[in-house]
Order: C-alpha cells, then structure tokens, then sequence
C-alpha cells in the first residue's frame, strides 16, 4: 500500500534535501576542495619523486582521488540526516501518511547527484593539470558506473551513524577513516615498495582493485579481474551497510 | 466499539505501559477524547506526556493496553492513523533552510494533495505569514515558527491533531496566537490533543483536562468539575495588582486581529 506512493515521495524528498545543497552551496566546494589540494600536493610537489614508471602522475593518482572526494562527500549526508532527526522534522515526516524508507533514500539519491558533480569538478581540475585519457564512451560509462556504487555504498555506509549519532561531530567522524583509506593502497604509490604486512593488506583492500580498475579503464588497458573484484566489494559493502541502515531505521521509527 | 460509531470517541487508550529500560514511564494511562473537542494533558516534566503523543502518533510502540485513533488501532493500523492525524512536536519541526512557503508545500505534496501552492498560500494567509512567505524559515522568530509549525499540521484537515507543549518558549504574544489557533481549530470541528505544563493554558483552551502523574491519569475532568475537588470558594475582597502579563501586553499592544475574536 504505501509502496504506491514510494516514488512520488522520494522524488518531493530529494527534492527538498537537493535545496538544501543548492542553498549552501559549500558542501559540494568543500567537497571537492580538500581532494583537488590532496591532488595538487601530489603532482607537485611529491609526484616528481614517486616512480610510476611512464604513466604521468596526475593520470597514475586521479582514480584514488576521485575516490576520496566520494568519502569526504558522504559525510554530509550523516550530517544532514542527523540534523533531520536532531531538529524533528524527522518525526514528523514519519507521522505522515508517506513511504517511510522514502525519508533515507530521498537521502541517499541527493549524495548521489552531490557527490557526482564534486567528481565533475574534480575530474575537470585533473584535465587542467594536465589529466590525459583515450577512454571511449564505454570506459567513461563503466568508470561512471563503478563510481556510482561506490558512492551508494558509502553513502548507505554514512546513513548509519547519521542515524545513531548522538552529535553532528560523531555523525560525520566516520568519514577520516574511509578518506584515509586510499592512502594505504595503490592509489598513490605502487603496492610493491610498502612492507609485508602494510602490502597485504593494501592489495586486499576494496580501495585498491578500485582504483586499478578505473586506472585501466583510462588508460585503455584489458581490466582483467580487477573491475570484478572491484564490483564485488562495492556491492556487498552496499548490502551490508543498506541492511544494517534498514535494522537500525526500523528500530528508530519502532 | 459502541453502540454508536458517530459518537465514538476521537481518541481510545487504555491501559497503555510503556518503560525504557528500567524506568517505568506509564503504568496503565486510561482515557478517552471526544470528537472535536480539546482535551489537555496536563504534567510535570517526564511525566510521561510526551511518550503518550508518540504513542498515539505511530512513532513509538507501547509494551501493553491499546490506544485507537479516529477508530484506527495505533498498532495494528498504523497506516491509517497516520492519515487522520497530524503532530506539531514539542520543538517546532520546520525545515529552516527552506522557506515558509516551500515547508507547506512540501507537506501538502507528502499528504499527495492536489494543488499544493494554493494550499500554502491560504494557510500563509491564514496564519500571518503571507510577507515572510519567501524567508528562510531561519530568519523567523520563534512566534512565526510556531505558527508555521501549527499550519503545517493542519495540511490536509486531519481530524485530530497532537499538540505536544506547544508554546514552550514563546512570549506571551506568541503563546495568545497559538491559542487563538487552536481555538479556531477546535470551531471548525478538529478534535486536539495537547500537552502542557502550563496550568493557565489548560484553563483557557480545554473542555477536559487530565492529569499525568507518575504514569497514571489521576484526575479527568471538565474544568468546573475540576474546581469543586478543591475547598469551596470563599469571598475576600483584594486589590487587584495587574499580573506582569497585562502589563507586559498592554505595553507592546496585543495582537489586533486576534484577541479581537476572543
């Protein structure tokens, strides 16, 4: 019964949750503010030392940006679901005749488009310095696909604290350690330098066969098994972090 | 069910527990609101009014007893009780970023009405708020907030509608607007229930009050009856001081087309 109106809810939720990213802008610039400094430190001022045998080092790097801009990017959806639930316009919402889950997804949908314009902006300052790809239309959709279950991974993975959170700092706290991720991976530098242990768990990290996937995406190379690794990591972190988000909304809304 | 479902009662509950953890909240809560009238709920803080509208308004569920709204079991018909109802809680859930206008829209839209804009503009009208209509609801005071707040859940005419302390933190002006509100509402057929810990908002708005203490209703009453549990009247002559309150108003000028209805 209330499935008939699951869309039409969503659709008047996202649109009011994407006002509330038009109207403060800054969320999206500071999105993508902090991996467009991370990237510019990298090329500059690092790169020139890091050997990635021919591949320029804005093409070798931007694959691990683009995923730290996604999990800094989530970390306002924790915010702006705890601000829902903190100010009680989440109760009410709930006490109306709607959709219940269309509350997290119209959520859920507004990190999506945020998220996928920071990774515009992004990608843009990468080909001002000097981002060079020969990808077709395919490797951009594939690219885009993977980028997009990463962010509902991420983001079903945010809406769990923004849920549980006892203040805004707790809801958004989660993101460091999703942001530190790439560092421990092959992201910036090749796998093969790091000691034993810190290699192993770096080549056995959703984050690596990630950014492999979509290295080889742009370059034009065979992904071989990397993109399925890749998807598979995505999509069970999206189904775990979507069920526990689910256990725990029904237990909030009783 | 009665023998008459017209005079059914708006509001069923009884003997309604709920504990959160160890801390027993309300220990069997039994009473019954007629269609169209207000009834207050009146208590101390954590007395347990607040977990009483949760409960009525779907968002909590009780460990025992039964409550039924506009005919609709609370638990077992969930659905339906949220489309005869509406809650303004205890602090007003308005969005602050969006504008006045677009919260009103956005809960007509959710109650899938036809025509929202015009719905939002009548009520603006209805409420005072046509000049503030395009603010953020950030810039509003928190008279004009509660306002909104009230408007918002009279979307879509519910016939009952749960005030949970609705003027807590209002300046008197603001508090004698959200009476006149619910006064209006009450006219127009609306069945309220509202909590309080302010005894003269009781005296002023309820046909009945109920007192919550300690988990259980201890008196039930219209305000007369509630008046002869207390020694009989005696006359004193007295010089009446006004009240801080008069002053206070007569100062900065009541509201004009409100208390003109009163």
């Amino acid at each position: 019964m209330a499935t008939t109106h699951f869309t039409g809810d969503t659709a008047v939720l996202l649109g009011r949750s994407l006002r509330h990213v038009t109207r403060s802008p800054d969320t999206i610039i500071t999105t993508a503010i902090m991996p467009i400094a991370i990237m510019v430190l990298f090329v500059y001022v690092f790169g020139g030392a890091i050997n990635t045998d021919s591949v320029s080092y804005v093409n070798y790097m931007l694959p691990g940006i683009l995923l730290i801009t996604i999990a800094s990017g989530v970390s306002y959806t924790a915010f702006r679901l705890f601000n829902d639930m903190k100010s009680g316009i989440f109760e009410r919402f709930q006490s109306l005749p709607i959709a219940r889950s269309g509350v997290l997804w119209g959520h859920v949908l507004t990190s999506l488009v945020a998220n996928l314009i920071s990774l515009v902006i992004v990608v843009g300052v990468a080909f001002l310095m000097g981002f060079r790809t020969g990808a077709g239309f395919l490797a951009w959709l594939a690219v885009t696909g993977i980028l997009v279950l990463f962010t509902l991974a991420l983001t079903w993975i945010a809406v769990i604290p923004g849920l549980v959170a006892k203040s805004a700092d707790g809801a958004t706290a989660f993101s460091y350690p999703l942001i530190l991720l790439p560092f421990i991976s092959s992201a910036f530098v090749p796998t093969g330098t790091m000691p034993g242990p810190v290699r192993a768990f770096a080549e056995h990290q959703p984050v690596t066969s990630i950014v492999n996937a979509i290295r080889d995406l742009f370059a034009q190379r065979p992904v071989g098994t990397d993109i399925w690794i890749a998807l598979t990591w995505c999509v069970a972190i999206l189904i775990v972090a979507y069920l526990v988000a689910m256990v725990l909304y029904r237990r909030r809304i009783s | 069910m009665t023998a008459r479902p017209t005079s059914e009662p708006a509001i069923q509950v009884q003997g309604l527990e709920k504990s959160y953890q160890k801390l027993h909240v309300l220990r069997g809560v039994d009473f019954d609101v007629a269609r169209g009238s207000i009834f207050a709920l009146l208590g101390s803080n954590g007395a347990g009014k607040t977990t009483v509208v949760k409960i009525l308004a779907t968002l909590l569920k009780a460990d025992a007893g039964m409550a039924s709204v506009d005919g609709f079991d609370v638990a077992r018909q969930p659905a339906d009780v949220r489309e005869s109802i509406s809650l303004t809680g205890q602090f007003a859930a308005v969005d602050e970023i969006l504008s006045g206008r677009e919260n009103l829209v956005l809960i007509a839209q959710l109650r899938h009405l036809k025509d929202p804009g015009r719905i939002a503009d009548d009520l603006l009208e209805r409420f005072g708020l046509t000049d503030a209509a395009a603010r953020r609801v950030s810039t509003y005071s928190g008279g004009m907030r509660r306002r909104l707040d009230i408007a918002m859940s009279l979307i879509g005419n519910p016939p009952v509608i749960f005030l949970d302390e609705p003027t807590t933190g209002l300046d008197p002006q603001a508090r004698i607007e959200v009476w006149n509100s619910v006064k209006k509402l009450a006219g127009q057929g609306t069945t309220v229930l509202l909590t309080t810990q302010y005894l003269d908002e009781a005296e002023q708005l309820a046909d009945r009050i109920a007192i919550l203490h300690k988990g259980r209703i201890i008196v039930n009453d219209t305000l007369a009856e509630l008046k002869k549990l207390l020694p009989p009247a005696k006359v004193e002559y007295i010089e009446k001081q006004p009240t801080l309150e008069d002053v206070f108003l007569a100062l900065v000028g009541e509201d004009s087309n409100g208390s003109a209805e009163n």
